[in-house]
């Protein structure tokens, strides 16, 4: 059943890898882009300002009818957490800042485009993928609307259009991967920002950049770059002057959760050898378990 | 461990009949009033969509109709497999008699669990999509349960072909099908074994890959039921509600057609029940122990009182079944078995709802009317066509049941 192509290349191709190089990357089941090549996003929590300026941007890059962006600045909307929504790829929640009361910290919530995303690993037909600049995009078309990708989101990020009866879909930020070719290559919230919050590119560099900041400035922000190892490292990553529980960010170990769930996948269907030795034992058992009076009879006959 | 004898008990009178009974009895009055209910919901839903008939939400994606529709579904079908593996690879030709009203119970299960899925899937159009090779995922666990779902529900229509075959073998007023059913007969009974043997190695697969799901959603998940073995607990608890499923449904059909309950059959098979739902809890409680998850067991809240019943009710059905006198009693079999198969269904519920509790949820999920109404519409058109077809289809092997002059 574990008939993925990555499965076919393996069967096929492991008296060649053994030959060659072992363990060859692209081989074995694991991570589904490659970190150190893709593309992220750089949040400096400390910077951003609460004008909702990205939720526009988002709204109107995604084709969405949008308010005029001036109704943007309310702030009494940012009194509760918001999550993002299919009609909002993109929130911005206000906390409170304990070093500065009259100064909230505003935390931008939207898809982290994991490393190795939950949702792709769940999806049983390829609606999703891991593009090679980091974007996890979503395929409508594929989609069957089962919703495991919300149950396996460690971030409960992808939202549904449970009110459309026909064509609904599973929505989420793709970090614009839909945005034409000649544009500049930066998602529409970062474009937007007036306030310098966010910075797009290689995530390795975003990463050093982080750190750098941090030592910089180790009055300024808490020693800890969130998204750098969070379920396995995502594209999205965040640097904030506060411990990042008190700011709607959510504790997550470093492992992804994909790489249990296809480990015992995997193993179960190792090459179909055990179920196949499972039918063989229970073949096995079936002829011999046989009673010597209904030898003649065929096996299953109903009485 | 009994006095009970096992010995095969094959007489002439002893074959698969139609029962023919009267079929617009008040129950089944009951059972239709049910149906028009759930399917009235079931079509507002595909005209409305799903947010019109269900509570689910942006936190919870899943619902009743997952839990109970397609997961606890699929879980009491188990009746067929454990059955057939019992009666026809272990060759314990004393439970043949039960065999073919558990098959029908696996056809007919997950026949619903895919009408089901089809109300809750937003697209459900594009149910045949994991069936596509260039949309094939191997690495998702849900492709591993569709794909081992389907091929079975198709192995369970071959396996029951044989008993659509019987009833029309012979037939004066259609002679072109019962010239077509006596060659598939023939030909279906040469090859059945592979069937019998994949139907087993399915069932074994999806029931535990379902369980499996869940685990990819490690940080929603309630400690009491996380843990990487839940793929094993979910075949073993497949496993423990097989038999029970079978007796629960045999007696209660026995009562429903006015005919004695075959405990002959039934009490001996009952003795494999404290097998099975001993490993089932050693495995359970051996999990709470290697997980240190046994703390979470207090403080007691509403979480924590669902999995102790979780596990008391195969306890209690445990104990009761050690008893000779109990396993002969069909009123004690049928409370017995009732136990193990509620346990099975709070332990579905449990996993796919209780246990998710997503940290961004700002409010419970609580099934809407329409979601019940739904769910007890399919379980009650389930009920519905078994009747109709234990009473036109040679399915029941019993002493009172004969053969219409």
């Amino acid at each position: 059943m574990s008939c993925s192509r990555r499965d076919v290349l393996r069967s096929a191709g492991v008296g060649l890898v053994t030959l060659t190089i072992s363990g060859h990357s692209a081989l074995a089941s694991g991570p589904a882009a490659d970190p150190g090549k893709v593309n992220g996003v750089l949040v400096d929590i400390t910077k951003c300002i609460g004008c909702r300026r990205c939720e526009f941007a988002c709204q109107e890059s995604a084709g969405f009818e949008v308010p005029p962006i001036e109704s943007f600045e309310d702030k009494s909307v940012m009194t509760e957490p918001r999550r993002p929504s299919p009609g909002s790829y993109t929130i911005i929640n206000q906390y409170s800042n304990p070093r500065d009361p009259a100064l909230p910290v505003y935390a931008k919530f939207n898809c982290l485009h994991c490393n190795d995303p939950a949702c792709m690993s769940a999806c049983l037909v390829h609606a999703f993928t891991k593009q090679a600049d980091g974007a996890v995009i979503y395929d409508p078309w594929k989609c069957m609307g089962c919703r495991y990708c919300m149950v396996a989101c460690p971030f409960q990020i992808p939202t549904y259009d449970y009110e459309n009866p026909l064509t609904p879909q599973v929505r989420k930020c793709n970090l614009c991967a839909h945005r034409v070719p000649n544009e500049l290559p930066v998602p529409a919230c970062v474009k937007i920002c007036p306030a310098d919050v966010m910075t797009y590119g290689p995530r390795h560099e975003l990463i050093q950049l982080a750190h750098d900041n941090i030592a910089r400035y180790p009055d300024r922000y808490v020693d800890q770059v969130y998204g750098e190892h969070e379920v396995g490292g995502t594209s999205w990553l965040y640097i904030a002057g506060q411990p990042f529980d008190q700011i709607g960010f959510l504790n997550l170990p470093p492992e992804a959760p994909p790489r249990l769930t296809e480990t015992i996948q995997h193993g179960v269907f190792k090459k179909f050898v055990p179920p196949l030795a499972w039918f063989g034992l229970l073949g096995a058992i079936m002829h011999l378990a046989r009673p010597a009076t209904a030898k003649e009879s065929t096996p299953g006959n109903q009485p | 461990m009994n006095s009970i004898s096992v010995n095969p008990v094959h007489t002439e009178h002893h074959t698969p009949l139609p029962a023919h009974r009267p079929l617009l009895t008040p129950g089944v009055w009951v059972l239709l009033f049910l149906m028009v209910i759930g399917a009235a919901f079931y079509f507002y839903r595909f005209i409305f969509g799903l947010k019109s008939v269900t509570h689910l939400d942006q936190q919870h994606p899943w619902g009743l109709w997952i839990a109970v529709d397609v997961a606890t579904g699929v879980a009491l079908a188990a009746g067929g497999f454990t059955t057939s593996a019992l009666a026809h690879i272990f060759h314990r030709e004393h439970y043949h008699a039960i065999t073919r009203p558990a098959l029908l119970t696996a056809m007919l299960g997950y026949t619903f669990v895919v009408l089901g899925l089809l109300a809750d899937l937003g697209r459900y159009y594009n149910i045949w999509h994991p069936l596509w090779p260039t949309m094939w995922q191997g690495n998702s666990v849900l492709f591993e349960v569709g794909i081992c779902v389907t091929i079975y529900l198709n192995v369970l229509y071959i396996e029951f072909m044989p008993i659509f075959c019987e009833r029309f073998i012979g037939s004066q007023r259609y002679p072109r099908l019962a010239q077509l059913c006596g060659f598939l007969y023939r030909h279906l009974n040469q090859v059945m074994w592979l069937f019998i043997i994949a139907g087993v190695v399915l069932s074994s697969l999806h029931q535990s890959s379902l369980g499996n799901l869940m685990v990819i959603a490690p940080s929603k998940m309630h400690p009491l039921w996380y843990t990487p073995i839940l793929s094993l607990l979910f075949l073993l608890s497949a496993v423990m509600v097989g038999f029970p499923m079978v007796i629960f449904e045999s007696i209660y059909a026995s009562w429903s057609l006015g005919i004695k309950a075959e405990v002959e059959i039934l009490g001996p098979l009952s003795r494999y029940i404290p097998i099975t739902a001993g490993l089932y809890l050693a495995f359970k409680m051996g999990d709470l122990v290697m997980r240190n998850s046994y703390v979470h067991l207090w403080p007691m809240d509403g979480p924590v009182v669902m999995f102790l019943l979780e596990m008391a009710l195969p306890a209690i059905a445990l104990v009761m079944l050690l008893s000779n006198r109990h396993r002969h009693n069909a009123r004690w079999l049928f409370i017995a078995a009732l136990l193990v198969v509620l346990s099975v269904v709070l332990n579905r519920v449990n996993v796919f709802l209780i246990a998710y509790q997503p940290p961004y949820a700002t409010k419970a999920y609580v099934p809407a009317f329409g979601e019940f109404a739904v769910t007890i519409g399919l379980i009650a058109a389930l009920i519905f066509c078994y009747r109709v077809i234990v009473n036109y289809f040679p399915v029941i092997t019993h002493p009172e049941l004969s053969r219409r002059s």
